[in-house]
């Protein structure tokens, strides 16, 4: 689904990505793990055409991606971050993703019930609190039924009934065949999501593989422990 | 109807809604109110509504301008994952900003004068011209402001260049033009200073405004070299379309700034 080639950024004087060769396969659940500054946000942004490569290439479903927005109606994205217009009401907000981005078919507004957000949607958006707004936000990211799905640490702000809701929808996505890309620093709760892993250390991919792989090769039993043990420099250098 | 006419649509149904902007047309209509009913005349009351307007518009443009970029900045990356092209998303964001401002501008000024009239009818086309510069000036600054937010990513270092720039254009252009004068007094001035006021927009602005009232003493230096260089209505055609230049050059500035930005 995603393919990076020689992917290189650099802002400054800080090379956040380094030559980065990396495939992230459809139909799959793909966590991208890594230090903070690791690049995994910049990674997500440049798929998204948020943020433009120095060097190399991305390519969405074998199209190279250089500033063509249509490619983006195959894709929902939650971000880290909810913050939006104040005054508007949910719903408004809706309303207008809507707009902009007319659905081919009926909109997938299951998680409005899920998560219990109508009494939230007439008021203004900034009487809710942060995880009400992140619930928004997650609606908006499964509301076209995307191909591709990007999460970045989507479970930050939510509370534990919020979590596990969006963690169904998301093995439900995956069931249906969609491809989703999940940074998180809980790794805890990727042991149940993620098919396949890829840890960014200082601009490189450290290791790109299934879970299976990972635990394999490091000799852990859990994502958790594998990560630190990929962390710790010797073994990295045997990766 | 494109995603530029559906972005302003939502923007400007949240701008209208914000305490600051309803405030600021608030201010205008009691401004002017108070000025129509104590000001004696209705030149003298527009006379001290131009020196505010100003003043006012570019301060509230610039900084409004730039707290409002810089808080819509995630929602504008949530905008941007969206298939909506960057040039169009601009043009939504920055004509929501400058018609919500104006638009505060134009009620507060005009609801005021409709309610109370002029009382002289040759106060018609001062009036209108004071409207349509600040228009002029809101939409020029709002673009500026737009253009900082866009250039800096640290909010305070863009706040405080906003509040520079407004200082610059409001008081320090002006004292600076003095001191070359002052400087320069044995050597012609009049082309240096014609230039020195298409430079400034604010100055312009200023120009075009005075030039529909009798009171040269307002005028300043360039403002006279201005008047005795433009004579009659070419003065005021001649900084009209300065003032429209001076609209887009920001917006291009802005636009292609936005396109090139790493989100």
């Amino acid at each position: 689904m995603i393919e990076a080639r020689g992917l290189s950024k650099r802002f400054g004087t800080l090379q956040v990505l380094e030559q980065l060769d990396l495939t992230v396969a459809a139909g799959r659940v793909t966590a991208i793990l890594g230090p903070n500054g690791a690049g995994k946000t910049t990674f997500i942004k440049m798929i998204l055409g948020l943020t433009r490569p120095s060097g190399g290439t991305l390519r969405f479903d074998g199209e190279a991606i250089n500033g063509d927005c249509r490619y983006r109606a195959r894709i929902g994205y939650m971000p880290q971050i909810a913050r939006f217009p104040e005054n508007l009401t949910g719903r408004e907000l809706i309303a207008m993703v809507r707009d902009l981005r007319p659905p081919a078919g009926a909109c997938d507004e299951e998680l409005i019930g899920a998560f219990a957000l109508e009494p939230q949607l007439d008021k203004p958006l900034r009487t809710l609190s942060g995880g009400t707004r992140q619930k928004i936000n997650a609606v908006l990211a499964f509301l076209f039924r995307p191909d591709l799905l990007i999460f970045d640490e989507p479970t930050a702000g939510l509370d534990p009934v919020a979590s596990s809701v969006l963690k169904d929808k998301i093995l439900a996505a995956r069931r249906d065949g969609r491809t989703c890309i999940i940074t998180s620093h809980v790794l805890s709760e990727l042991e149940e999501l993620a098919d396949d892993v890829v840890f960014l250390l200082d601009g490189h991919a450290r290791f790109a593989g299934s879970v299976p792989e990972l635990k394999a090769r490091t000799g852990q039993p859990t994502i958790e422990r594998a990560v630190a043990a990929l962390m710790r420099p010797t073994l990295g250098e045997a990766a | 109807m494109n995603a530029t006419a559906k972005v302003l649509r939502y923007d400007m149904r949240d701008l209208l809604r914000s305490r600051w902007l309803v405030g600021y047309a608030l201010f205008f209509a009691a401004l002017t109110d108070a000025l129509i009913r104590f000001g004696g005349s209705s030149e003298k009351a527009l006379l001290s509504l131009v020196s505010v307007t100003l003043f006012v518009v570019p301060l509230v443009a610039l900084v409004f301008g730039t707290v409002y970029f810089y808080n819509a900045r995630e929602f504008t990356e949530l905008l941007l994952a969206q298939p909506v092209n960057r040039r169009q998303l601009f043009a939504g964001l920055y004509l929501g900003l400058a018609l919500s401002l104006s638009l505060g501008f134009l009620l507060g000024v005009a609801v005021p004068v409709m309610f109370e009239g002029l009382d002289d009818a040759a106060a018609r086309v001062p009036f209108f011209m004071l409207l349509a510069a600040g228009t002029a000036l809101t939409a020029i600054f709002s673009a500026i402001a737009f253009v900082i937010a866009i250039r800096f990513e640290d909010r305070l270092k863009g706040l405080g260049i906003a509040i520079a720039a407004w200082l610059g254009a409001a008081i320090v252009y002006d004292g600076l033009v003095l001191i070359a004068v002052l400087v320069f007094s044995d050597y012609p001035l009049e082309r240096p200073m014609l230039v020195a006021t298409f430079i400034n927009p604010l100055d312009l602005a200023r120009v075009l405004l005075l030039l529909q009232f009798d009171a040269s003493a307002l005028l300043g230096y360039t403002g006279a070299v201005f008047k005795s260089f433009f004579t009659g209505i070419s003065g005021t055609l001649v900084s009209l379309a300065a003032l429209a230049a001076w609209v887009a050059a920001p917006i291009i500035l802005g636009l292609r700034g936005f396109q090139r930005k790493d989100f």
